[in-house]
């Protein structure tokens, strides 16, 4: 056994344990911590198969900034956990079943001797100069440039929707109305009064 | 020795164990979609794995832009599911009949 082969084994069998964790645990922010761990395991696993940069994309982009959100909203909301683990394990044999069918299918088609997925070699090591980012950066700002231009609107429409959903004017808050600070002067700011002169009469 | 089935296998599993997770948390709006992103993650999985076996980097270009579509996908689901809970009191998929007929 190669310790290619020994470093697969651990993080799959953590990855997956993970992943069971995920949808069983009661708790959704045990939950989410526990999708941290299968995210970061399957990044290891993605260092392996020479992916440098989307590994670390994974656990800057998705461990650091989408599952930070996710964590968020589950302690922003309050939710009645008794009402939705009810009946929780009723389905899991109609679920386990198409899992382990779908599972089952899969790896018949995948480990079919036909499918050659098996004896598929290896790429040859490239060498120590061989630079992953490098390589990716070149087709993407090359080949890929119009998607990946398409792909920087999508997160800005996003980010632009994210926002306007949850963006609410709420009552007896005070805002500033920066036209009317703008447009102020100085009538608008002091304002004279002429008052009648108090008379002191007992002197 | 490590072979590409034992990734594409590996993908395999952790797609079906997204799909039980689905059944089970059927009532939990947030859990469905950590599985959903369980399952982009066994499908990058397979693609990354495709890409090194094949020698080929558009693999891993397309698992970029999942990843990026996955990132947007989420904050505007999340989004939705904050407007939700602000309007019903619950994230309980039960409790969303608005529409019935």
């Amino acid at each position: 056994m190669t310790i290619e082969a020994i470093i697969f084994y651990f993080f799959a069998a953590i990855l997956l344990a993970a992943a069971v964790c995920v949808v069983t645990v009661r708790n959704p922010v045990h939950a989410a911590l526990f999708l941290v761990l299968s995210f970061f395991t399957a990044a290891g696993i993605w260092l392996l198969l020479r992916a440098e940069f989307l590994a670390i994309a994974l656990v800057l982009v998705y461990v650091g900034a989408v599952m930070v959100l996710f964590l968020f909203v589950v302690m922003m909301l309050d939710i009645n956990l008794d009402r939705m683990r009810h009946r929780f394990w009723s389905y899991l044999p109609l679920g386990a079943t198409i899992g382990i069918l779908i599972a089952l299918e899969m790896a018949l088609v995948i480990m079919a001797p036909r499918s050659g997925f098996g004896t598929m070699p290896a790429p040859a090591d490239p060498g120590a100069g061989y630079s992953n980012t490098g390589e990716l950066g070149k087709v993407l700002y090359t080949d890929y440039l119009y998607p990946f231009e398409l792909a920087a609107v999508v997160l800005l429409v996003a980010m632009i929707a994210a926002i306007a959903l949850t963006l609410r004017k709420r009552k007896n808050t005070k805002y500033q109305s920066p036209s009317d600070q703008v447009k102020a002067d100085s009538r608008g700011r002091v304002r004279l009064v002429t008052m009648p002169v108090e008379k002191n009469e007992e002197a | 020795m490590l072979s590409l089935s034992h990734f594409l296998v590996l993908g395999a599993i952790l797609f079906s164990i997204s799909i039980v997770g689905i059944f089970l948390n059927r009532k939990n709006v947030i859990i469905l979609l950590m599985a959903i992103e369980l399952m982009l993650l066994a499908v990058n999985l397979n693609f990354i794995a495709f890409s090194y076996y094949l020698n080929d980097i558009a693999g891993q270009v397309f698992v970029f832009f999942i990843l990026t579509v996955a990132a947007a996908e989420s904050a505007i689901g999340l989004a939705i599911l904050v407007v939700l809970f602000r309007s019903l009191a619950s994230i309980n998929v039960e409790d969303m009949d608005g529409l019935k007929g």
